[in-house]
């Protein structure tokens, strides 16, 4: 009996020791979610000291004196250019999403199935490009998008990121778990390499694929260097980057607004969160 | 190619003169080396990428150890994955709450007695001093560490069961296990997380800005401030010189990594 409660005493300590940094982890969650439902006379109370830069510090309540929706009615109801933004982020990440499932899952399963001479070189020229940050190819982007005269249109972020090679490297990890047999039976039974793709790639390839749209989802909602540097009017701007705008006056809006921005953000982490984990290992597959 | 063709053209560039398009040799280059800006983000993305790299390989490794014996880690697993669905605009706010001079970080030292901040100042804003570089640190830590812990643990369940069994039968003890068998068997991962860290270690710049905004405190000015700056301020002709070098930096690097990765 005692050597069987041992182990369990200690599998559960370890359970509390790795569970306590991960509450950690989570908490600036709870500071987001209190601070939503806080009335605009109850945080002016107590982040005051960071608006007035006075003596005394932040306090903060879990759970608020008077919960309330009076924020969130006021920016849903009453601020129309916050669906303008909201609008703008969707659109530039559904565009963005679809375009690289266009381009990119046909040529991971090119990459998967046919191996031509190059492609192997092709291959690694990909992982190269999926390295370099964004920086090092702003100008070049800003050059081909100005003689394009892009700029300052929402093409202008979602046509460089639809050619972006991660999710064809993410796919490609998905298409090569299907083994290669299959596919030749399908050939010798006469099945067109379209009919294959078809009804063989895609089926067996969904998980490397989804998991190029959730960690994409991820990326490009969250993204604030291309529309920084591409797009002038406020008014074409994602909700990324309007989000910072928002002064300590308006705690009560950058709270909200904070909170819509994450609610599609948690929602797709908790819908593909399985692909999500296998995207990672997926990107962290050799070759 | 729709990379590589309007590269072409910045390499032409980094050549000339802005205005004029005169061909001026390396002028460009030697421009943006005695430039003490370009020299300090150098120095900073640096500082900070060998700083932050082995902390998260390390801090992953150590969660995911542990995690790889529990049989229900998915839950904690997907704690700590969370932070990377937060939006960083989202999440700034909140460090602005925290390391503010009024935040909580000073409450918290003032409540369990220092009268003074960490590194030994008076309680300060830590967002605009040199310890800025530490919460951006913090911040990178906490938003990659998911990433690390999954891939870990993806190289530690891969080993296969047979090989720590027969080393146990031998006669090997739990530590043995660890650094003779684990370890070298988690080689593989050790390179593919290296490199993602290093790709990930560039998004940092969102933080940055958003925090400090164009031009923060001198210890977190990174490369990625000083491109955008320049483009801002349509400085081309340093642009192109800078973003050849970074880019000639980074590619030899990643083949490097390779090299090392196909010739393990």
């Amino acid at each position: 009996m005692p050597k069987k409660i041992i182990p369990t005493i200690k599998n559960n300590l370890t359970t509390i020791l790795l569970l306590l940094p991960a509450i950690f982890v989570c908490l600036p969650i709870i500071l987001l979610i209190t601070g939503s439902v806080m009335g605009n006379g109850e945080l002016k109370q107590y982040l005051s000291p960071i608006i007035m830069n006075g003596i005394d510090y932040i306090s903060w309540k879990i759970i608020p004196d008077y919960p309330t929706f009076e924020n969130y009615k006021k920016l849903l109801f009453l601020t129309p250019q916050f669906f303008v933004l909201f609008w703008n982020s969707i659109k530039l990440v559904g565009c963005i999403l679809i375009g690289q499932l266009i381009v990119g899952v046909p040529a991971a399963w090119a990459f998967a199935v046919y191996n031509h001479r190059g492609s192997r070189l092709l291959f690694v020229l990909y992982v190269v490009l999926m390295l370099i940050p964004f920086q090092v190819t702003m100008l070049s982007n800003y050059l081909v998008l100005n003689s394009l005269g892009l700029l300052n249109t929402h093409k202008a972020i979602i046509l460089p990121a639809v050619f972006s090679t991660f999710p064809v490297f993410l796919s490609y990890g998905g298409f090569r778990c299907i083994p290669m047999q299959l596919i030749e039976a399908a050939r010798i039974d006469g099945a067109g390499e379209f009919r294959i793709f078809y009804t063989i790639g895609l089926p067996l390839g969904k998980s490397g694929i989804l998991s190029a749209v959730v960690l994409g989802f991820l990326e490009y909602w969250n993204m604030m260097e291309q529309p920084m540097a591409f797009l002038e009017s406020k008014s074409l701007w994602p909700l990324s980057l309007y989000l910072p705008e928002i002064t300590w006056a308006q705690a009560g809006y950058a709270f909200v607004a904070s909170m819509i921005t994450l609610i599609p953000a948690v929602f797709v982490f908790i819908w593909g969160q399985d692909y999500l984990e296998q995207g990672i290992i997926f990107s962290g597959l050799k070759e | 190619m729709f990379v590589l063709i309007p590269f072409m053209d910045v390499f032409k560039r980094s050549f000339q003169t802005v205005v004029t398009k005169k061909f001026c040799g390396l002028q460009n280059y030697k421009t943006i080396f005695t430039n003490q800006a370009f020299m300090l983000a150098v120095k900073n993305t640096f500082r900070f990428t060998l700083v932050c790299i082995p902390l998260l390989v390390i801090i992953g490794l150590i969660i995911a150890v542990p995690l790889s014996r529990l049989k229900n880690a998915g839950t904690i697993k997907s704690l700590y994955l969370f932070p990377l669905a937060m939006p960083t605009a989202t999440i700034v706010i909140i460090w602005k709450m925290l390391f503010y001079k009024q935040g909580f970080l000073n409450l918290l030292l003032t409540r369990i007695g220092q009268s003074s901040g960490l590194w030994g100042e008076v309680h300060k804003d830590y967002l605009a001093s040199s310890a800025a570089f530490w919460v951006l640190i913090f911040s990178y830590i906490w938003k990659n560490t998911g990433y690390t812990v999954v891939l870990w643990l993806a190289g530690i369940l891969g080993i296969p069961n047979e090989l720590l069994e027969a080393a146990r039968v031998d006669g090997a003890s739990e530590r043995q296990c660890f650094f003779k068998i684990v370890l070298p068997n988690l080689k593989g991962s050790l390179y593919t997380i290296v490199i993602l860290s290093f790709l990930n270690s560039f998004k940092i710049y969102r933080e940055a800005y958003l925090t400090a905004g164009a031009y923060p405190e001198q210890d977190i000015y990174l490369l990625q401030h000083l491109f955008n700056n320049w483009f801002v301020n349509l400085d081309f002709d340093k642009m192109a010189a800078a973003t050849v070098c970074v880019g000639g930096f980074l590619f030899i690097v990643i083949m490097l990594l390779q090299y090392l990765w196909d010739s393990k």
